[in-house]
């Protein structure tokens, strides 16, 4: 397998719910964990690449001025946007600069205000999420179409309420031991039942998906500094290698969708190209953080990376196989369920946690069997970007 | 112009699709055909993505379908506030088209089935927007 490009720092900041900061304070909380974290100054930085979803920055053409409040001029810097794999999209970005020649160690930076605009506002931009010409006359959100790959699925493959109730139950599980996490209390099944009065989790948003099934908003930030292998090497006592990168699109509009129930195109598609890359098939896969921005999205994932047959996902949950104990250990930080969704952070953060667990670093997160190789899937939209990053000591 | 009128709420004011409205008001729901390579697609485009060409034709969708998903929202983004619950789903026509909208307000959400034949039909709002919308066979 490749190892060309390793990241050397990895840094991120609590997800929380209204940050007491600028975009430009929040950006430096991860870096500078990151940079402390690789050892480095802003002098050995080359370049830098800024990640985020635009809709909610009040700054327009944020990576200039967050880079001159990171100390990263007169370095070469650009903006990089894939909604909510931004920051997958951009490592893949500055892992080609690197390979290219082009520089030796680059910082990509993805972080996400989504407080930064009202309530109202954000109502507004959740609708135009998708295809804004076709589908929002009709008053589309996230949940509803998640809703629909979840009604399909659930329709074939005998995917069960209780099985996404236990999807959440298991990310909560970990988002309680994780301090970087926006949601760490606890979930308990009784939260899901329709006849308890005080079951926050069970009132529906967009059927099948109810409060519980869906991940929360937060603010937050995220950095992977990358180096190339004689850097790599001279400054880091553990380089954790990207050793495979898969990505794919699909259209836009639902009307061209493949089937449903297969699930999300772009989490095969580019799943197919990181293990090829890699030389590696699933069964490898030692621990994952995949994109589980409502539950349905993560047991689709599940079948798209080829943990589970297509169809059966559900029986992952059931054995608790995606524990941190199990087979094969998903989201045990709590993934964007618990953890939250800060949009342009979230693919930095996923993959911080898989370079700390390669490390043997994540503290009460650490899984067993010190894992050597992990995989980051991130997927922007409702599948109309898909990311899959491979990582491997 | 015109496109403003399509939907509950549009977010476009102009397409070289406008016409779609046009044919709305008029009682048809169509997509475009490509006039080179013969190509469908719906929702309508004005270019042509298999051959490139940009000489497109109007076509009739067809009436029969089967309801590939849909799911039933309880929360509306802004703007939308006053039509929950609505459902919305996806209809499957054989020969490879697909569409997406709202369901008939008669429909009950618990009525609704994966799999259920459907037809499409065009709808015309108080306020004068129009639309089209999935209802029973």
């Amino acid at each position: 397998m490749e190892k060309d490009v390793a990241v050397i720092g990895v840094g991120q900041s609590s997800f929380v719910r209204g940050y007491e900061g600028s975009i430009r304070e929040l950006a430096f909380e991860a870096f500078r964990e990151a940079m402390q974290d690789a050892g480095i100054t802003q002098k050995d930085v080359d370049a830098s690449v800024f990640c985020s979803a635009p809709e909610y920055d009040k700054q327009r053409s944020p990576a200039g001025v967050l880079a001159e409040y990171l100390g990263l001029i007169p370095q070469p810097t650009f903006y990089v946007e894939t909604v909510c794999s931004s920051s997958s999209t951009g490592v893949k970005v500055g892992y080609s600069m690197i390979k290219s020649g082009l520089h030796d160690i680059v910082v990509v930076v993805g972080f996400q205000k989504m407080s930064e605009i009202t309530s109202a506002e954000s109502q507004e931009r959740m609708g135009r999420g998708a295809d804004i010409q076709w589908e929002a006359p009709f008053g589309t959100m996230m949940p509803a179409y998640y809703a629909m790959y979840a009604q399909a699925y659930m329709a074939k493959n005998g995917l069960t309420h209780d099985d996404l109730r236990d999807v959440r139950l298991k990310s909560a599980t970990y988002g309680t031991t994780n301090e970087r996490a926006v949601y760490r209390k606890g979930v308990k099944a009784a939260d899901f039942d329709p006849n308890n009065p005080e079951a926050k989790m069970a009132g529906p948003v967009a059927w099948p998906l109810r409060v519980g099934d869906c991940c929360a908003n937060a603010d937050g930030s995220s950095c992977i500094i990358l180096a190339n292998k004689e850097k790599a090497k001279a400054l880091s006592k553990k380089p954790i290698w990207i050793i495979g990168i898969g990505a794919a699109s699909e259209a836009v509009n639902m009307a061209a969708r493949p089937e449903f129930a297969k699930g999300l195109s772009v989490g095969y598609k580019a799943a197919e190209q990181a293990y090829k890359m890699a030389g590696i098939t699933a069964r490898d896969v030692k621990v994952a953080e995949v994109h589980d921005c409502f539950t349905i999205a993560e047991v689709m994932a599940y079948e798209g990376l080829g943990f589970a047959p297509m169809g059966e996902g559900k029986q992952l949950i059931r054995e608790k196989a995606t524990y941190k104990e199990g087979r094969i250990p998903v989201n045990v930080d709590g993934g964007l369920l618990s953890k939250g969704h800060p949009i342009g952070a979230t693919g930095g953060s996923q993959m911080r946690t898989i370079v700390l667990q390669l490390r043997g670093e994540a503290g009460p997160m650490q899984v067993a069997g010190d894992p050597g190789i992990g995989l980051v899937h991130n997927v922007g939209g409702v599948g109309l970007y898909g990311n899959v990053t491979i990582f491997g000591r | 112009m015109g496109f403003e009128k399509f939907g509950r709420k549009s977010f476009t004011a102009v397409t070289k699709t406008g016409k779609f409205v046009d044919l709305l008001i008029e009682g048809k729901v169509e997509g475009t055909v490509c006039k080179k390579c013969g190509a469908k697609f719906f929702p309508p485009r004005a270019d042509c993505a298999t051959c490139l060409s940009k000489e497109m034709d109007w076509f009739e969708m067809p009436k029969k379908g089967t309801l590939e998903t849909f799911t039933t929202a309880y929360y509306a983004p802004f703007g939308f506030e006053a039509d929950p619950p609505y459902t919305m789903g996806v209809v499957d026509f054989d020969g490879g088209l697909k569409l997406f909208a709202r369901l008939a307000k008669e429909i009950k959400p618990e009525d609704v089935k994966v799999g259920m034949g459907v037809t499409i039909r065009p709808l015309k709002y108080e306020d004068g927007q129009v639309s089209f919308e999935i209802s029973k066979a």
